[in-house]
């Protein structure tokens, strides 16, 4: 491979099979899809090993718009990690629905291409495109069921408030690029740290935050994330709660903590609020739903809630805590959907409490397997959600904001109730209505072990996994 | 001269939005957006954004306005808008915030135009007619986007067009319902 | 500015020529109107309702692809601009952006958007 391109070789690995897929779909057989799964599959593996085969290296490309760090690989990784789970889970979901169509593995691997490139970014204009390549394939994913009335809302809304946070953000970009004359993120910062104070650049970065706080779900602007979750297939659902969620990190991180760094006091103040906020409406609005889509939904804004906290701690151990986090609540999370996603019946969804009355029972093997994820999710030892949890709040403790790491605790204990819910209704309660009926393919199974894996690997051999967070979050703090 | 084609422009431009607002045929509407935008090209061209100008005239003015058109024909056939007004809140609630903008718009001039103005941008400095910069170094200019395309964001340009067959191929998947 | 004195000048006669034409057509021409001169001209059939019908959704998705593709086009002019200077690896830049793109084009003819039915 050209010299130039190597620090490139994740996206040239994802953008590759996008064109494979495509001229894939072209061709006979018009019916089944199945073979094109399996080849986005290979590619999202094959990713994911040259992202860990790149580990340690750094570089830049491309007159320094793209950049190679660790920072990016570990992103990488949790991104890769995410899609494999969600290609694993759609493989029989789709031909369950009768939706196996080659777009659907073309679009993921698009929305997967600019979550990748969200991580390289070095670039203003290069993060716009990244979150616009990500946010378009996801907006015709979320409204892939066409059949569903929910799907056309889903994909309406979030595509509509979508577009909105799009338009901050590309305001927020002009009017960094009017004060500081460029748009490459290390000279913005070197603008940030010599001129006096600009008030346009702080403007900039709050519109920033607005387009990055849409694109993780946080409060304020988490309102599409329920609605969204519950119109979408479940498979993209996951996609969406952990792979988009994950790029809007890297994004958002790469420029708090590098490229605005010097104006760390301003917007340390505005997440702690947004942190709290964030736990709080998550936590409490999930306690009321019935539906397991829309809890997870209300659960991973509560989740979004903590790993703030780790953003407003900073230093090493916050943000390698918040990487860290994203990994476990991604193995977390993608599971949990995969547990629904298998046990819809036919072509109808069981995600309402009461389908679950009774799995114990019935299907003590998906039950146990959910109830681990929810576990983990609660933050319970010898899970990987312990451990995240508790390296993310022992960093808010040690950089001094205690307060914020009780409000987080408080919100941990609150979650525990609806999460535990479930777990009694599977266990404790005798089944209501139609029994669902699990088809829990090869691939399925395959998906929830690997997540499984993820969760107790993690759980209780953290040390090494954090290890490499801090080394990746190093360079930007350098 | 340029003060003269300035208020020209800006004046339909004004007239032609306020056109578009008030006429009940949505067809009308759009034939003076149309106006609209051309007016908006002009007033980049006199700020020196030829690129901006020829964007704006080409996707806007052309392709974006086919779109609307297209979409008025499709969804509303043979309809003006008559009866009371369902959005009437929403339009009220314009008024405010028409007087935020204004407001907005007095500021920034008074800071930047009474101020005296400082731009930030190399190769444009205030005062110097644009006309005595050579196009190639012209911020704006065709050839200067075309150096930076090419250049510096030359990995920016070949995304652009990976995000374009993204969209491509979502409105694809999209459409395939109404065709099937 | 003074490059584009031309375009403003052209424009200026266009409006003009319309303008004049209709003008003194309509203060010179004698004006008596009978229901035969109304008439289509020659073989020219009488129109049947209103010319605003429901278009089918065909059009829109075609006006979609034709947007993407006039986006290609508006690239095109910069490029060409500078070519000359940048040489063979522009050019490639621009066969990499224009091979990117007519993938969906191939794609967009196989999903059968150009057939009429």
């Amino acid at each position: 491979m050209d010299a130039a391109l190597l620090p490139l070789a994740p996206l040239v690995v994802v953008a590759g099979t996008t064109v494979v897929l495509i001229l894939l779909d072209l061709l006979p057989p018009r019916t089944s899809k199945v073979h094109l799964g399996v080849v986005a599959l290979v590619g999202i593996v094959a990713t994911l090993v040259s992202a860990l085969f790149l580990w340690g290296r750094a570089g830049r490309a491309f007159s320094g718009v793209v950049v190679l760090d660790n920072f990016a690989l570990f992103f990488d990784v949790v991104i890769c990690y995410a899609v494999a789970l969600v290609l694993l889970l759609s493989l029989d979901y789709l031909r369950r629905n009768g939706m196996e169509r080659g777009e659907y593995y073309i679009l993921v691997l698009f929305a997967t291409l600019g979550m990748l490139l969200m991580a390289h970014a070095a670039d203003l204009i290069v993060i716009f495109l990244a979150l616009e390549l990500m946010s378009l394939s996801l907006y015709v994913l979320a409204g892939f069921f066409q059949a569903r009335l929910t799907a056309a809302e889903s994909a309406m809304k979030y595509f509509l408030l979508g577009a909105f946070a799009t338009g901050f953000f590309v305001y927020g970009i002009a009017l960094i690029y009017g004060a500081a004359g460029t748009t490459a993120l290390d000279r913005v910062g070197a603008a940030l740290g010599s001129a006096t104070r600009d008030p346009l650049l702080l403007i900039g970065l709050g519109l920033l935050l607005v387009g990055f706080g849409f694109k993780i779900s946080s409060v304020p602007f988490h309102m599409w994330a329920p609605d969204v979750y519950e119109g979408a297939p479940t498979s993209v659902a996951a996609l969406i709660a952990t792979g988009s969620k994950a790029a809007g990190f890297a994004g958002l991180l790469r420029v708090l903590l590098s490229t605005f760094r010097g104006a760390q006091p301003d917007w340390t103040a505005l997440l702690w609020v947004l942190a709290v906020l964030t736990m709080t409406v998550g936590n409490v609005v999930a306690i009321a739903q019935s539906n397991l889509k829309r809890m997870l939904a209300y659960s991973s804004i509560a989740h979004v809630g903590y790993m703030l906290v780790g953003v407003v701690a900073g230093g090493p151990l916050g943000a390698g805590g918040v990487l860290f986090y994203l990994l476990v609540y991604s193995f977390a999370t993608a599971g949990a959907f995969g547990v629904i996603l298998l046990l819809e019946r036919g072509r109808q969804e069981a995600v309402n409490q009461d389908d679950y009355g009774g799995l114990a029972a019935r299907h003590p093997v998906l039950a146990l397997t959910l109830a681990l994820f929810l576990l983990s999710l609660i933050g319970m030892p010898p899970t990987a959600g312990f451990a995240g949890k508790f390296y993310l709040f022992g960093a808010a403790v040690r950089s001094g904001y205690i307060w914020l790491a009780v409000i987080a605790v408080l919100n941990s204990a609150v979650a525990a109730y609806y999460y535990l819910r479930v777990i009694v209704y599977m266990y404790m309660r005798d089944q209501e209505g139609v029994p669902t009926e699990p088809a829990p393919s090869f691939a399925g199974r395959l998906a929830l072990g690997i997540a499984l894996w993820g969760v107790f690997q993690l759980g209780l051999m953290p040390a090494p996994v954090l290890d490499l967070a801090q080394a990746a979050v190093a360079p930007l703090l350098r | 001269m340029e003060l003269v084609t300035f208020f020209g422009v800006a004046i339909l431009a004004v007239a032609s939005a306020l056109g578009l607002v008030l006429r009940r045929n949505p067809i009308h509407g759009a034939l003076f957006l149309v106006v609209n935008l051309g007016c908006v090209a002009v007033l980049y061209l006199l700020l020196g954004a030829e690129f901006l100008a020829l964007a704006q005239i080409i996707i806007y003015a052309g392709a974006i306005m086919v779109l609307f058109v297209f979409a008025i024909m499709v969804l509303i056939p043979g309809k003006e808008e008559t009866g009371p007004d369902p959005l009437r809140p929403q339009r009220l609630l314009a008024v405010p915030l028409g007087a935020v903008l204004l407001l907005e718009a007095v500021l920034v001039l008074r800071s930047h135009v009474v101020g005296g103005g400082s731009s930030r941008f190399p190769g444009h400095q205030p005062g110097s007619p644009l006309a005595a910069v050579p196009p190639a170094v012209r911020p704006g200019g065709i050839e200067s986007v075309g150096r930076l395309l090419l250049g510096d964001y030359l990995f920016a340009f070949e995304v652009t067009s990976v995000l374009l067959l993204a969209a491509l191929v979502g409105v694809l998947t999209l459409a395939k319902r109404k065709a099937e | 500015m003074s490059d584009y004195v031309p375009v403003l000048i052209y424009a200026a006669f266009i409006v003009a020529f319309a303008v004049m034409s209709l003008g003194v057509a309509a203060l010179l021409r004698p004006s008596r109107s009978y229901d035969a001169k109304l008439q289509n001209y020659e073989c020219g059939a009488e129109p049947i309702g209103q010319a605003w019908v429901q278009f089918p959704v065909g059009f829109y998705l075609v006006a979609l692809v034709f947007l993407l593709f006039d986006l290609l086009a508006v690239f095109l002019f910069p490029w060409a601009l500078v070519l000359r200077g940048l040489g063979l690896a522009a050019f490639w830049a621009m066969a990499l952006f224009l091979a990117i793109l007519s993938l969906g084009w191939l794609y967009a003819y196989r999903e059968g958007i150009l057939e009429w039915k």
